[in-house]
């Protein structure tokens, strides 16, 4: 059973899920006596042992702080930790390694942007665009430097299904629109938006856009100058690195003509109390120390995913989206929130006389990990007339084992609430 | 861990399906909303004291997990009749029950004893005392209250 799934894998997608498996250490601990599933990947993905490795490394061997010192720890820091530029410039297919900035994680990317690139523009009246689907770091900055300026967040609406209805969108893009931004895989629905067309959209009335993607750099080839952004962000602990980094990128030319985000110290190029002049990008944005080892960390996260394959990350998840969906559907009561034609390795939904949080529960006692909530996207919920969902996402290291388990894991919830 | 059936008791699972008081209060002279944000449960208590200062009458609505539907369904059982002081006393057990590994059972708790179990699962202990907490937002009327 287990060779021919194997090699089902193997020939379906040159994806070998046991060896990837094999990566990850916190697989193979039991939960409650039983075999983890892990089915959590949207909220934040595992680590494999060479990132562990990657961090400890930089700890245990060549710690120091960045961009100062002129000893050998400090140079050694520096270059691994600036090494990692380019290899996210090769992830997401960037023009130039200076178009990268080290950030938090998606949430503090969107707020630079809206902070130093959009609300210097912004004017009563004037309009950020958005769509229904946005997770909450997607919205409230946007209302934040709306509330200050005096202009107004609007909102694209969805259809049913959880796919982004275009022709309210193009209706939604006026004269007064200032700013697109919009997530290109929604963490709640799965939906894959069509960013390219709108993009192309916005830009032919000049507007600027950026691309949420904290959904899809884990899962897809993403590349941002075919996508044709202005502006694309990630967190790294989505894509099985550390938490508490991740990037921002920009066009060259905006990050250049963008006021500093934050001040302190490495944002500089000379400081006097009468005038401090700014480094150029990506330094301008990157004031204070960063978190050194997590992102040399996240550079072997991203080449650890290079090294499986991001297409063969990308069938392999769509075919356990497959399989998922067709499992769940023979489930009496079951209601998938999010059907879109286009749709990552998400499924969201509610199980008729059992509340989600109460599935949370039963399923985590048999050892199976789903979030129950409303994945910080409230509006979606209130558009669902639901309170929450309960919602299995899918990683590089889940396999048909982690479905039948959540199958069996909600028979067992059915026990209780028939 | 402890076995599911001890968390999710069929008493508990009646409640959820069938809650008691589950109605609006009219005329009331206290009211509150009380809201979850972690899981997103949501209740509306209304009450009426009588002149003795005894909870006369009492009832909810709202939407919730089964854990907290039941917690309220039970707790309007049980403070029916009773003075604001037994029932905040009530709920001082009451949260001792459910959050301190070493309690012991209470019997003059009742039936509010069939939600012991919820202290072994930390994480929804906040399910069963919402409607407590509520119920104290409206007793010092307090309007509303968030359980974060
Ligand atoms: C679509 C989307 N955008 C933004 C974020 C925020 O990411 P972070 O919390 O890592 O900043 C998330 C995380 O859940 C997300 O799923």
């Amino acid at each position: 059973m287990s060779v021919t799934r194997e090699s089902e894998a193997l020939s379906g997608h040159g994806l070998d899920v046991a060896r990837i498996r094999a990566d990850f250490p916190v697989l193979h601990k039991p939960v409650n006596g039983k075999r983890l599933a892990f089915l959590d990947s949207g909220a934040s993905a595992q680590k494999p042992q060479c990132v562990i490795d990657a961090e400890r490394e930089c700890y245990e061997s060549y710690y120091a702080n960045i961009h100062r010192g002129v000893y050998q720890l400090s140079q050694r820091s520096t270059q691994a930790y600036e090494g990692v530029r380019p290899i996210v410039q090769r992830f997401i297919h960037a023009a130039d390694e200076r178009e990268i900035v080290f950030v938090r994680g998606a949430t503090e990317a969107i707020n630079l942007v809206a902070q130093s690139f959009v609300r210097p523009k912004l004017n009563p009246g004037d309009e950020i665009l958005i769509t229904e689907m946005e997770h909450h770091a997607n919205i409230v900055p946007w209302q934040m430097i709306a509330e200050e300026t005096g202009a107004k967040v609007v909102v694209a609406p969805i259809f049913d299904n959880g796919e982004l209805d275009m022709a309210a969108f193009r209706e939604r893009l006026t004269a007064r629109t200032r700013f697109v931004s919009v997530v290109h895989v929604s963490n709640t629905l799965g939906t894959i938006n069509p960013v390219e067309e709108i993009i192309t959209l916005a830009h032919e009335r000049d507007i600027p856009v950026l691309v949420d993607g904290a959904q899809s750099a884990p899962h897809m080839p993403v590349d941002v100058q075919a996508m044709g952004a202005d502006f694309y962000c990630f967190s790294a602990h989505k894509t099985y690195g550390p938490s508490g980094v991740g990037v921002l990128w920009g066009k060259l030319e905006h990050l250049e003509a963008m006021p500093p985000y934050q001040g302190g110290g490495d944002m500089i190029r000379t400081v006097s109390f009468e005038k401090t002049t700014y480094a150029a990008p990506p330094q301008r944005f990157e004031a204070g120390t960063p978190n050194i080892a997590g992102t040399i960390a996240l550079g072997t996260a991203l080449e650890y995913i290079e090294s499986v394959g991001r297409e063969a990350i990308s069938a392999h998840e769509h075919g356990l989206l497959e399989y998922g969906m067709e499992a769940l559907a023979e489930i009496d009561g079951m209601r998938f929130i999010g059907t879109a034609e286009h749709k990552a390795g998400v499924i969201s939904f509610v199980l008729e006389g059992a509340h989600p949080h109460d599935m949370g529960t039963i399923l985590d006692m048999e050892g199976i990990a789903v979030r129950a909530g409303h994945h910080c996207t409230q509006p979606l919920m209130t558009r669902y007339g639901v309170p929450a969902t309960v919602r299995a996402s899918f990683g590089m290291y889940n396999d048909r084992d982690d479905v039948d388990q959540l199958v069996g894991g909600l028979r067992r919830v059915k026990e209780f609430f028939g | 861990m402890s076995d599911l059936r001890e968390l999710y008791q069929e008493v508990i699972l009646d409640h959820n399906k069938q809650p008691r008081n589950f109605h609006g209060v009219d005329p009331h002279d206290h009211e509150a909303d009380g809201y979850n944000p972690l899981c997103g449960d949501k209740i509306h208590l209304e009450l009426r004291l009588d002149d003795g200062g005894r909870i006369e009458d009492i009832g909810f609505n709202g939407d919730g997990c089964a854990i907290s539907t039941a917690s309220a369904s039970i707790m309007t059982e049980v403070v029916k009749g009773k003075t604001v002081d037994e029932a905040r006393s009530m709920f001082d057990r009451f949260h001792y029950l459910v959050t301190d590994e070493s309690a012991q059972p209470d019997p003059s708790l009742g039936k509010l004893g069939v939600l012991a179990g919820v202290r072994d699962y930390p994480m929804r202990v906040k399910c069963a005392t919402l409607a407590w907490h509520t119920l104290q937002a409206a007793l010092e009327n307090k309007g509303e209250i968030s359980t974060e």
